[in-house]
């Protein structure tokens, strides 16, 4: 770019996992032993790291990339931007690899296609006098088509259509040049940033002629408001007034941004278009501009269209012309996720607020994305994929919520920090890493507090991610490892007993002890602090003690009379999936014995569990395991594995939380073959963190157990409120 | 009852069409007041007024026939600023003693509506400018300019060499996008006589020219202004697609010829030092007038139209802004659209206020 450069790289990371491993338990003494074997292993995955800095830290950066390009057949380095011109030489001396430049609106386009599809909080609205500047949209499940208005020094119009498939349908001459020019010559001022704060503090009704200046007031007939501007500038027409720099700058600023609003409102409305974002210089970040755009579509349109931004809009080029050279790995194959932990997220760059965090988002800025295993698709049973929302409380627009919940996490944070520490008893770093990681998660929740929207939508969801994200970052892959070893092998131990217990009672009764046990088996959730410091002093807590803290019915939101009804009268159902929540008495105890109850009754169960460990969160290849157990001493779960009408599949997710649009390909295909009528979830992070509202073409169960004293107030209940909410959707 | 005024305020300029009877018999001469008759002389025996009001005799429209009189329509038109004199003047001129009414439009009939009243002690009849602005369009364009026709072109507006500008039937002018560029700019579509709808506008306009030229060159006048411009080059201030691609920019067929950011070239400390102020006019002028095609150009694919009607008196003494509005048109929409141009540019307005004065009477 003119300024800065934007450099796109792929890595191999090298970092740790936790598995687990069955032993051989033949002839051995099982009592004894711990139910399988963890072990930590290097695994590598793939990584997309985007930086961006300034021009003139080049050389540095090229001898970074000399040093670091390893086992690799590179043989060119694709440029695109003005850039790409001036450094061309520079960069071909200094690591001898050709410069093949791209053209600049394909890799742009391909950048911002790629973003669209990755990233789920990509796009916002900007709101100037809202307590939350920037509205994250929902991502559509089809991007196409859309309109790019790229403001760089003139206007570029481009419509997409598909991946590879766009078109420049217009653009405009009067763009950030214009401003930057024309600004530079009426205000001697020579800096865009520097003509953009002359212009936030100027009052272009001096220099502009408005409708009231001409009419007296309002324009009446065309419902025209005396505000409007008349004509730009039409008050300058006179050779012997001053006017004042930052008056110009706005007017200047006014006059620009509405004829680009306006033109892209005209190219909208003839192509048939809705949905517009805008990038280039003129915008980046600039919380100015994106007001006075914003104004300009939103009275062109008569509010019908909105002005959409892209949280990594200066990152398009590069991406896209990384993907130009990846072709051949084409990473359009795979699913990527933001890694919270490597990327800088987005600063107001609005020279008022953090004067601080301006200067660093300025000069240098981080973003990274990791490929995911496995490609990630909607629940096919969502209601409305479009307008599906995981999460129930946007902490972004929710101050109080947000201020709890920062304290909340930072209050955790020494507890999950040592638990981390203690988690690798035989590293000897282990407590450096884990103060490291500290401060990382630390610095993190203090950007969030100031800047909410860095990273999109802030949920409760986004801070345990990133937590998860920062504990990975510093190789502590899974520190409930041993609690959940420890945990599934005293639940194990006590499943027969349960089972029998359940076995002596009536259908009704068992119906109730089930659904019971269940939440009682939701109340081992190392998450909550409530629950861990119990946990921690009471080790002989058990799952007898969780259901006696259970509140008594009628539950805070309790629809079990309609549940036990459609048991009762209803057929079974054709296939239920589960998502499970935490390992221990939760999955075995609680999940297993519902588990056995619909495949007594002729219901196919889908168990899915986490890909990847989150808190004490039952994951994949643990519930693998415990299954087996499980089987070895239950003939029903046994013959339902064996006749595949128990099936174990992964979510593809590593969040303590849940988003149905973002799920493991081959559950997907999996609901839609045994034709899932029936969905359950489990747990407060899946069922009321997120998912509380999401509405589904099927029946549905989502239940758990608040165990945090200030989110049991916000539902109108006490800690250790049930949520039992059985749905069906209306017909 | 005489005289018949048709006054337009618009934000810059006051246009004023005066018709002057030639038809008046002795009789109707002894009994026409002394007030009436002065204000005849005064206005017809000069082409100045004051320092700032200027008669268009150029376009004067002789030996018309307007509600069985015959006379002559005279152009005249004064700044806005200067309306408060114009008030005193007909005040001192005894202009409420020949209890006529006094028909004006444009925003300025609103905004001195009170002043009239209580320092001229007249009644302003109050029209809405864009009813006027049509009526006057069709009005003027029906009854032609002096035996020529008051609708024309350009033809071959992409040729330099033989681009010529030449007459046109507006005989049967609907659909037709009417675009009055004054200050600001109005973008009117019009179907019929009755049906019209204002489709858009933009605050990019003869004030945007102006004003950013007294800025950018200390000129006083539009004038001056324009005569700047047509000495500059705007190649110098703004920025090419070919200064960033070398030539056309094929991948989305840009010629290398057309703008790609207006003023882009002022980004530069040394190209800002090496430009002069007849650039910096031209290149104003270049990019309004642009701007104006472009919007105009949208509207009309939008509203369907093909032909685009450009009034208005940025257009005055402006052949550089009209061609390039014609060529425009032409280029982008490959030869879809035609640009029309009318004689009586800004004055549209004024006659449509004294047409609606004849027929309420």
């Amino acid at each position: 770019g003119g300024s800065l450069t934007k450099l796109a790289y792929y890595s191999t990371v090298q970092h740790k996992v936790a598995r687990v491993r069955s032993f051989d338990h033949s002839g051995k003494d099982i009592e004894h032993e711990p139910l399988y074997e963890i072990s930590v292993q290097e695994e590598i995955t793939a990584r997309l790291h985007f930086i961006k800095f300034e021009n003139t830290y080049i050389e540095t950066c090229l001898d970074f990339i000399k040093d670091h390009l390893v086992n690799t057949e590179t043989k060119v380095i694709k440029a695109t931007g003005g850039g790409a011109y001036k450094f061309k030489d520079l960069i071909e001396k200094k690591l001898g690899l050709k410069v093949d430049k791209e053209d600049v609106m394909t890799c742009l386009i391909k950048g911002c296609n790629f973003v669209l599809k990755n990233i789920p909080h990509e796009v916002f609205a900007y709101q100037k006098d809202s307590d939350t500047e920037f509205r994250f949209q929902t991502n559509h499940p089809n991007i196409f088509p859309y309109l790019l208005v790229n403001i760089g020094s003139g206007v570029s119009i481009v419509k997409v259509e598909t991946e590879d498939q766009f078109e420049w349908i217009g653009g405009s001459s009067i763009g950030g040049g214009t401003f930057w020019g024309l600004g530079a010559l009426l205000t001697k001022t020579k800096k865009f940033d520097e003509l953009l704060q002359l212009a936030s503090k100027g009052q272009h009704t001096n220099v502009d002629m408005l409708v009231k200046d001409v009419y007296g007031g309002a324009y009446q007939t065309l419902g025209l408001s005396g505000n409007l501007i008349a004509s730009s500038f039409g008050k300058s027409t006179t050779a012997d007034k001053e006017f004042s720099k930052e008056d110009m700058a706005k007017s200047l600023l006014h006059m620009i941004s509405n004829d680009i609003g306006q033109l892209a409102c005209l190219y909208a409305k003839l192509h048939n278009l809705d949905k517009i974002y805008f990038g280039g210089f003129f915008i980046r970040g600039h919380p100015v501009t994106m007001r006075t755009i914003t104004y300009s579509i939103n009275f062109f349109s008569k509010g019908e269209v909105q002005a959409l931004f892209l949280r990594h809009e200066g990152y398009l080029g590069a991406i896209g012309a990384f993907l130009k050279g990846a072709e051949q790995d084409n990473p359009n194959q795979y699913s990527w996720g933001e890694n919270y932990a490597g990327s800088s997220g987005l600063m107001s760059t609005s020279p008022d607020v953090f004067p601080m965090q301006r200067t660093r988002s300025g000069t240098f800025d981080m973003f990274e994305m990791d490929r995911l295993e496995r490609p990630l698709v909607n629940l096919p049973l969502l209601k409305d994929p479009s307008t599906y929302i995981p999460d129930t409380v946007d902490l972004t627009d929710d101050a109080m919520a947000r201020k709890y919940w920062l304290t909340c996490f930072e209050e955790a944070l020494d507890g999950v920090a040592k638990r981390a520490a203690a988690s690798q008893p035989d590293s000897i770093d282990a407590s450096e890493r884990a103060e490291k990681f500290r401060q990382k998660y630390w610095n993190k929740l203090q950007t969030l507090r100031q800047q909410p929207f860095a990273y999109g939508t802030l949920t409760v969801r986004s801070l345990l991610d990133t937590r998860e994200h920062c504990l990975n970052e510093f190789n502590f892959p899974d520190p409930y490892s041993k609690v959940k070893q420890k945990e599934n092998g005293i639940a194990l131990k006590c499943f027969q007993s349960v089972i029998e217990s359940l076995d002596s009672l009536g259908w009704e009764e068992r119906q109730f002890a089930l659904v019971k046990g269940l939440l009682a088996g939701n109340v081992f959730d190392w998450g909550a602090k409530a629950v861990s410091d119990v946990l921690e002093s009471e080790p002989q807590f058990g799952f007898e003690e969780a259901k006696s803290k259970l509140q008594e019915r009628p539950w805070l939101e309790d629809s079990y009379s309609q549940w036990l009804e459609r048991l009762k009268e209803g057929p079974p159902h054709k296939c239920a999936l589960i998502f499970a929540d935490n390992s221990g008495i939760d999955i075995i105890l609680g999940v297993f014995p519902f588990v056995r109850e619909l495949l007594s009754r002729g219901t196919e169960v889908i168990l899915a569990c986490n890909s990847g460990p989150a808190l004490n969160d039952v994951t994949y290849s643990e519930s693998l395991i415990v299954t087996e157990r499980i089987a070895a001493m239950d003939p029903v779960i046994q013959s339902a594995l064996r006749e595949e009408k128990l099936l174990l599949v992964q979510t593809g997710s590593s969040s303590p939380c849940l988003d149905l649009s973002r799920l493991d390909k081959g559950l997907a295909v999996l609901v839609r073959e045994r034709e899932t009528d029936l969905v359950i979830i489990e747990g407060m992070g899946r069922a009321i963190h997120t998912n509380y509202y999401a509405a589904l073409k099927c029946e549905s169960l989502k239940l758990a157990v608040i165990k945090n004293s200030w989110l049991a107030d916000r539902l109108g209940g006490k800690i250790f409120s049930v949520i039992f909410k059985y749905e069906v959707p209306c017909k | 009852v005489f005289p018949w005024f048709g006054l337009d305020i618009g934000g810059t300029l006051v246009k004023l069409v005066y018709f002057e009877p030639k038809d008046i018999t002795a009789e109707e001469e002894e009994e026409e007041v002394e007030n009436l008759k002065s204000i005849r002389k005064y206005l017809t025996s000069n082409v100045a007024y004051g320092s700032t009001g200027i008669r268009d005799v150029h376009l004067e429209l002789k030996d018309l026939t307007l509600c069985g009189r015959k006379g002559n329509l005279h152009f005249i038109r004064f700044p806005t600023h200067d309306m408060p004199a114009f008030i005193q003047m007909g005040s001192e001129k005894h202009f409420s003693s020949l209890h006529t009414t006094l028909c004006a439009t444009g925003g300025g009939a609103y905004k001195f509506e009170q002043d009239f009243r209580t320092m001229g002690d007249l009644q302003l009849c109050k029209l809405d400018e864009l009813d006027c602005l049509i009526k006057g369009v069709l009005y003027i364009d029906s009854v032609g300019f002096n035996g020529h026709s008051e609708c024309y072109y350009f033809e071959n507006p992409t040729d330099a060499e033989r681009c010529q500008k030449l007459p046109f039937n507006l005989e049967n002018p609907y659909p037709l996008l009417l675009v009055n560029i004054g200050s600001g700019v109005s973008i009117l579509a019009v179907y019929s006589k009755e049906n019209y709808k204002r489709v858009t506008g933009t605050s990019l306009g003869g004030g945007t020219f102006f004003g950013l030229c007294c800025l950018l060159t200390g000129c006083s006048t539009f004038e001056e202004a324009l005569e700047m411009a047509s000495h500059g080059d705007s190649t110098k201030v703004d920025k090419l697609v070919r200064d960033i691609y070398g030539g056309d920019y094929e991948r989305f067929g840009l010629p290398g010829w057309a703008v790609a950011s207006s003023f882009g070239n002022m980004m530069s400390k040394e190209k800002r030092e090496s430009v002069s102020k007849e650039d910096l006019a031209r290149a104003t002028l270049v990019t309004i007038t642009n701007n104006i095609g472009s919007i105009a150009r949208m509207c009309a694919l939008n509203e369907n139209i093909n032909r685009v009607v450009f009034v208005g008196n940025f257009l005055r003494i402006n052949t550089i802004s009209m061609r390039l509005l014609a060529y425009a048109l032409d280029y982008w929409s490959k030869g879809q659209l035609k640009a029309l141009f009318l004689e009586h540019e800004g004055y549209f307005g004024a006659v449509g206020a004294l047409l609606e004065l004849l027929d309420s009477a």
